[in-house]
């Protein structure tokens, strides 16, 4: 065998990286970011290490729905640009492999987690893993145009895991916390739709801006961008917030609203024009929403001043 | 099959070994560590002594 065929061979043998990109790193640091809100904001104390190694599992349980997503979708990620490099289309990990990593990293994470804090925790997030690989890619995904919006959940919970891990139960502060993700994750994905357009056409995904059209997203992402701005100054009167939040959510819900209502008067030509240039920063800006009034939390928790709690 | 030279593919595969490898004594420190902490509220050095009584 010559070396030039032996260099086609392997020319897609995969890399250390290849195997981590399998655990998507990006939504990996969001769910690493809001379990450690969820573990800070939570009252009571475990040991460092202990919140430390609770951190790693349930970002390894994150990475592990993520891997297992792109072992179901390797189909639909092979058509889309935006996913086509991923390792499964690039030909160098196969959708079987993927599958065997994902279910073999699910184990660990859920049963270590367990070991490490506590087996609500440990339920929660294999109650998580289950939510985004089986109702949300393998059933909601492909069926509705609502598939954000539920699917959504499980990209929300990582909070009341990290607030679990400390407590042992799940708080009602910590549900506020799953429903400022919950409502912020369809327009943040909604933009994104409106700006990557024709990859979901063309792998049939049925976003909303495939079913319903874009000006129905437009309607969408401004009709919950108010709801959010209503949950994010709600958590501003609980025990979560004190000023520095306060201040926060009134600063970036102001701007929330207001950018959503540029998206929402905006004409499709206004947007072909410039490129959709509102669309790519209302999509950076929730990007930075939902980690000011994340990282407010955790100060606010730190500095122990609630709101009230100064006004009484 | 042998390359007469070190081949591309011997470099993805020793990236490959040395990562696994780093995951695997990274899993084992977070066992023992998890051990120490669970055991002795966090004091290693009380951990250490205990391991030495046991020999």
């Amino acid at each position: 065998m010559s070396e030039v065929s032996i260099d086609r061979l392997y020319s897609d043998e995969p890399e250390f990286s290849d195997y981590f990109s399998l655990l998507k790193p990006r939504v990996m640091s969001l769910v690493v970011f809001t379990a450690i809100a969820g573990v800070v904001a939570a009252p009571g104390s475990i040991h460092p290490f202990v919140a430390l190694v609770s951190i790693i599992f349930i970002a390894l349980g994150g990475g592990a729905s993520g891997a297992l997503n792109m072992w179901y979708d390797a189909d639909i990620d092979s058509i889309m640009s935006r996913t086509k490099s991923r390792p499964i289309p690039a030909g160098k990990i196969s959708a079987s492999e993927a599958k065997s990593f994902g279910i073999v990293l699910s184990a660990i994470s859920v049963v270590m987690l367990g070991l490490a804090s506590n087996w609500l925790a440990a339920f929660l997030l294999a109650f998580t893993i289950f939510f985004y690989v089986i109702v949300y890619t393998i059933w909601l995904k492909r069926t509705t145009p609502q598939n954000i919006v539920i699917g959504g959940a499980a990209g929300a919970f990582p909070p009341i895991i990290g607030w679990a891990v400390v407590t042992g139960n799940v708080g009602f502060e910590s549900v506020l916390m799953f429903a400022l993700i919950f409502i912020w994750t369809p327009p943040h994905f909604w933009s994104l739709a409106l700006f990557m357009k024709n990859d979901y056409d063309s792998a049939e995904v049925p976003m909303l801006t495939v079913t319903n059209g874009r000006r129905s997203t437009r309607n969408h992402i401004f009709a919950y961008s108010c709801l959010l701005a209503v949950v994010a100054l709600a958590i501003g009167f609980s025990s979560l917030s004190g000023p520095f939040y306060f201040l926060i959510a009134i600063l970036f819900n102001v701007q929330l609203v207001f950018s959503a209502f540029k998206l929402w008067s905006r004409s499709e030509p206004e947007c072909i024009a410039d490129n959709s240039l509102l669309e790519r920063k209302f999509f950076k800006f929730s990007l930075l929403y939902l980690f000011v009034h994340f990282a407010a939390i955790m100060i606010d928790s730190q500095i122990n001043m609630t709101w009230l709690g100064s006004l009484i | 099959m042998s390359f007469g030279r070190e081949h591309d593919l011997h470099k993805r595969r020793k990236g490959r070994n040395l990562g696994l490898g780093l995951v695997l004594i990274s899993f084992v420190a977070i066992m023992f560590g998890l051990t120490v902490v669970k055991v002795t509220e966090g004091n290693f050095a009380a951990a250490l002594a205990g391991a030495s009584r046991n020999e």
